[in-house]
């Protein structure tokens, strides 16, 4: 079965593509990034600001039940084109991920689907890699070579 | 001393997955799969030798010719290597479709 999410990291670079196909028809989809309730919905974060225009801001803030905030994220809108195009900012805070550029492509397939493109460009290949959990791969490589030589010696 | 190659070094070349792909259906020789290509020999040859040094590719002597299969194993291992964040967006997508599709029916 064809995946519905695909995703197209190349090594070495410092950025990612991010498709997905919504049985959704576009405004719909659309909605889901615009619409302050709906994406507390999904984010399960409240949205405490959300200015859906060029060189607006966005903030979101998830607290546990004693009123702590667990999860703080937010950035800057730079581009803001209804029912095609979001190029935002996003940064959490108090995490060392960095601060990633999001441009959202949306688009109409059908009258019931609608399809989303998010190229995402972090600020370092190193920060990209650890973001998706490919900070691991040396190690994983060098598990790999002590088993390589503890074998040749057994031989 | 022969370093590992990085897998994810490995397919970054369009060239390489290209030769991945061909194998893929089908063990080949050294020359079936360079007559694929206009680069000249010596630089297949050398694709060839990088895929294998990472393990993605297999040699089996068959007569006078090397023979190149796929290592199905190592490619899956690169596959799944992705797979924990692709999982986590699919998530995320199927988290929204759900929702609105709550939305369409209002």
């Amino acid at each position: 079965m064809e995946q519905k999410t695909k995703i197209a990291a190349e090594n070495g670079k410092h950025d990612l593509m991010i498709t997905r196909e919504f049985e959704l028809p576009l405004d719909l989809l659309f909605r889901a990034y615009i619409d302050p309730e709906v994406i507390g919905e999904w984010m399960t974060s409240k949205v405490v600001k959300l200015e859906n225009k060029k060189g607006g801001s966005y903030q979101l803030e998830k607290k546990d039940d004693n009123g702590n905030v667990v999860f703080a994220a937010g950035g800057v809108i730079h581009e803001f084109i209804p029912e095609k195009k979001i190029i935002r900012t996003f940064e959490m805070a108090n995490a060392p991920a960095g601060v990633q550029l999001e441009v959202y492509q949306f688009e109409r397939l059908t009258d019931d689907t609608s399809k989303l493109t998010m190229h995402v460009i972090y600020e370092s290949v190193a920060q990209r890699d650890q973001v998706m959990g490919w900070g691991f791969a040396p190690g994983i490589n060098m598990a790999h070579d002590r088993i390589e030589k503890f074998m040749s010696t057994v031989k | 001393m022969n370093l590992r190659r990085d897998v994810f070094q490995a397919i970054a070349d369009p060239t390489r997955r290209a030769i991945l792909l061909l194998v893929a259906s089908q063990a080949m020789s050294a020359g079936a799969i360079a007559s694929n290509f206009d680069t000249a020999r010596p630089t297949v040859s050398k694709h060839l030798a990088i895929l294998t040094e990472c393990e993605l590719l297999s040699q089996e002597q068959n007569g006078r010719e090397i023979y190149y299969h796929i290592n199905a194993t190592k490619m899956k291992e690169v596959a799944d290597f992705i797979e924990p964040f692709r999982k986590m967006w699919d998530d995320r997508f199927n988290k929204i479709e759900a929702i609105m599709k709550k939305y369409k029916t209002k």
